[in-house]
């Protein structure tokens, strides 16, 4: 089991040490009196993947959107790639992003959804050339090849004059991806992308992930209910238990080995369930 | 009195009351035209986050739908004046029923734009999209399809309402069809026909209508079926 484990670690890049990708530093948010996250410290290096799983409600989710500044934070600050996104330096003094600051660093993340979200009133192609396009103003022409390339990663070629509508869920959350990776970025976050499929098609979307988290060079956090998928190809999994990081670890230690007795309650329900 | 129905007067105030009906036509188009534009204003006025701003908008957007509209072309018109706004006619009309159904439509947006799923808006802003862009290349183009029934009721709505321009004196099809109606003493032929060419413009264009909605949703990929 634990040769398994290492043997497909090994086989993605390693996270690269120094200064980290991702840096949550005394992270709270709250809505209303319910505090959601509860001064969350979280590094995340580059090339790093990392799973966070949990019982719902703890806040794992919201990592994801603060990051993907869908969500603001109540106290704290987020840094990306050594800067921060929350905030930013004006005379030496950390103040409140502004949308300008916000729309740099968030370059730099991309996110798929447990929904898809695709744009249904463009095609596949559509669909993946439109930022590239719009906000990095690259020429049609190279957005549509890069974009043909991706699809090609997916293995959706052929379906990239299809709209939405026409494709399956996998198809759709394969798109998705390709989407989110036609801009770039470095830190790409995985919101329980598998969670809205039928059973049949989790393992297409999954082979995808697995291609990329192998072949490519990027940071991944990926919000998951697959235990199996987390703890095959992740660097490290985060527990969450009511806001906090409960534990935390390499998948063969926390999945083989949990210490806290909250991770022990989750797995073995969610074990037995699966 | 026996129904009376004279041929030879019906076809000598045809003229009259085509030109009326064109003005007509004219002044529903020019109207709506006015109405889509200020509606969109009122709709995306209401979704800036600037909390006065949204209600003071949303005051006047329910303050022009519960008064009358006739009541409006008045106001324009006669008491417009005494506040040194002197209009014609047509432009104080355009002005009161543009901003009538300014009001109607910008509902019929409003609840377009709210009827588009808040993942929309999120895979925008992970795509980091400009607000500008995220308007103009994801959600209105999901909204039109949305808002075209309403859309086309109101069209129609607003062709049916220009009579009441009449009140103030704009030369369309019910104020020629008074004036023929009173300088001849026969109002029967004047007022059939004026029934008449409502009908005649009103039902083939619920029908393009129609036509142009399933139009708009195959050409956006999002038609029903095929």
């Amino acid at each position: 089991m634990t040769v398994a484990i290492d043997k497909d670690a090994a086989a993605a890049p390693a996270p690269t040490a120094g200064q980290p990708m991702v840096r949550f530093e005394k992270v709270t948010k709250r809505y209303g009196n319910l505090v959601v996250l509860d001064q969350l410290d979280l590094d995340v290096a580059p090339n790093e993947i990392v799973s966070i799983i949990g019982p719902s409600g703890s806040g794992k989710t919201t990592v994801l959107r603060m990051l993907m500044t869908l969500e603001e934070i109540n106290d704290g600050v987020i840094y990306v790639d050594g800067e921060p996104l929350t905030h930013m330096q004006r005379g030496g003094k950390l103040m409140r992003a502004d949308q300008r600051h916000l729309r740099r660093l968030r370059a730099n993340i991309g996110m798929v959804f447990q929904h898809f979200n695709l744009f249904p009133h463009m095609t596949a192609l559509g669909n993946c050339i439109e930022a590239p396009v719009h906000v990095l103003g690259m020429p049609k022409a190279e957005a549509v090849q890069r974009a043909e390339e991706l699809l090609e990663m997916v293995g959706l070629k052929d379906k990239m004059h299809q709209h939405p509508s026409r494709l399956s869920g996998g198809q759709q959350q394969r798109v998705a991806i390709a989407r989110a990776l036609a801009m770039r970025p470095k830190v790409l976050l995985f919101d329980e992308v598998t969670s809205a499929l039928d059973p049949e098609v989790i393992g297409e979307v999954l082979n995808v992930i697995r291609d990329l988290a192998t072949q490519h060079s990027l940071t991944m956090l990926m919000v998951t209910h697959q235990m199996g998928f987390a703890k095959e190809i992740s660097h490290r999994v985060c527990f969450f238990y009511e806001g906090k990081i409960a534990e935390q670890g390499p998948p063969g230690e926390l999945f083989g080995n949990p210490q806290n007795e909250r991770t022990r309650q989750f797995l073995s329900a969610v074990l037995d369930a699966g | 009195m026996a129904f009376h129905w004279r041929w030879d007067f019906t076809w000598d105030i045809l003229p009259q009351l085509a030109m009326g009906a064109l003005n007509t036509l004219l002044a529903a188009v020019l109207g709506y035209l006015i109405a889509m534009v200020i509606g969109l204003g009122f709709a995306l006025l209401q979704r800036t986050g600037i909390w006065t701003l949204n209600r003071l908008v949303r005051e006047v957007v329910e303050f022009i739908r519960s008064t009358p509209l006739v009541l409006q072309i008045f106001f324009v018109f006669y008491v417009g004046p005494q506040f040194g706004l002197t209009l014609m006619p047509w432009t104080a009309g355009m002005i009161a029923i543009g901003l009538h159904y300014a009001s109607y439509l910008s509902e019929v947006y409003r609840g377009a734009l709210d009827a588009i799923p808040r993942g929309q808006w999120e895979a925008c802003r992970a795509l980091n999209l400009s607000p500008q862009r995220t308007y103009a290349g994801v959600i209105l183009p999901q909204a039109v399809p949305a808002a075209l029934p309403g859309m086309g009721n109101y069209l129609i709505g607003i062709f049916k309402d220009t009579p009441m321009l009449s009140v103030i004196g704009v030369a369309e099809l019910m104020h020629t069809a008074n004036a023929i109606g009173g300088n001849n003493y026969r109002y029967l032929e004047p007022y059939t026909l004026v029934g008449l060419i409502f009908l005649l413009i009103s039902l083939p264009a619920a029908f393009g209508i129609r036509r142009f909605e399933s139009w708009v949703r195959r050409a956006l990929g999002m038609g029903r079926g095929h």
